[in-house]
């Protein structure tokens, strides 16, 4: 059963965090930042986002190019 | 925003997925035995029109502001995945995708294995790869299917795109008797990258209160510049591509996972 529900969760994590889960991580933040800025000081940051993410996939991009074979 | 690049996008992505699921198909089926492999496929396309009959439904429940964050946000996430593995392919420091030698991979383990059978399914193994296979690469379009289709509230037209996609491969396949792979799999899977990001970044922004500059339009801004700095990535990695590449298949340092997002 617990080995089932292992796998099951590992499976998930897979199809949706994939390889890099600083991506999810930094995406995840980026989403909540934007939500403060836009909510509580009133900024229009509708170009946080974008920029998170370009600089996550730079990020990971860098990070699985530079590991020693 | 019409529901043209909607139909479009979910074609494309799916017809990536069931170019793949076809070939562990005709790998199951051809190699081993065609009656276990529909039935493996039967059970995984029920299960499939299991997950979309009560998740379809019961996304469209939550508010639009909360789908957006939330599905933004996983679509962004799904995107940046199949994005890094399509830019690292197409920079060399991946190998490209190849449906050929996986077919031949598929053959391999399929001959290998031996004859079992359990209730009414008379070959295991053909059963057993048919359904994971077909499962797996299913719930990839399902995805797909009900992200796409419920933040646009037209999840009709996301179902078209992807019951298009799959009949054209299905049917395809059954000509060819072959796996399909001449289909510009790795160009595809990196479009389907750059359009999940796009749009995932969209939704997501509009989920957490954002206001597009130019609304809907914005998109049209969007999609070219993921796609532009995409391709820079793929310049600045050539860059520093291992030595002795050249005229040679690129062997591959990065280590990971087959993984389902592509």
């Amino acid at each position: 059963m617990l080995r089932a529900l292992k796998s099951f969760g590992a499976f998930w994590y897979d199809f949706v965090i994939g390889d890099d889960w600083h991506v999810a991580a930094i995406v995840v933040a980026a989403l909540g930042l934007t939500a403060l800025l836009t909510h509580a000081a009133h900024v229009s940051a509708w170009w946080l986002i974008p920029l998170a993410a370009f600089a996550a996939l730079a990020w990971s991009l860098h990070r699985a190019t530079s590991r020693k074979p | 925003m019409t529901a043209l690049p909607l139909v479009l996008t979910v074609f494309v992505a799916c017809a990536v997925e069931a170019v793949e699921a076809l070939t562990i198909v005709l790998a199951a089926g051809l190699t081993r035995q065609w009656r276990s492999t529909f039935q493996g496929m039967a059970a995984a396309l029920v299960m499939l029109a299991a997950v979309v009959g009560v998740l379809g439904p019961t996304i469209t429940l939550l508010p639009l502001g909360v789908l957006r964050l939330v599905v933004g946000a996983l679509l962004a996430i799904f995107g940046l995945q199949w994005l890094r593995k399509a830019i690292l392919r197409a920079s060399g420091h991946k190998a490209l995708h190849d449906e050929a030698s996986a077919y031949l991979r598929e053959v391999a383990a399929a001959k290998a294995a031996p004859v079992s059978s359990r209730r009414w399914v008379s070959d295991w193994y053909a059963f057993n790869l048919s359904f994971k296979g077909v499962l797996l690469e299913g719930l990839e379009v399902v995805f797909i299917v009900i992200t796409f289709g419920d933040n646009q509230r037209n999840l009709g037209a996301a179902v078209i795109g992807a019951a298009v996609a799959v009949v054209a491969v299905t049917v395809t396949g059954i000509a060819v008797r072959a796996p399909l792979a001449r289909v510009p799999e790795n160009a595809m899977k990196f479009l389907v990258g750059i359009m999940l990001t796009s749009f995932g970044t969209f939704w997501g922004a509009e989920g957490a209160g954002v206001t597009w500059p130019g609304g809907d339009a914005a998109l049209l801004v969007i999609v070219p510049v993921v796609a532009v700095i995409s391709l820079g990535y793929v310049a600045w990695l050539r860059r520093y591509r291992p030595a002795a590449r050249l005229g040679q298949p690129a062997r591959t340092p990065v280590a990971e996972s087959g993984g389902v997002t592509g």
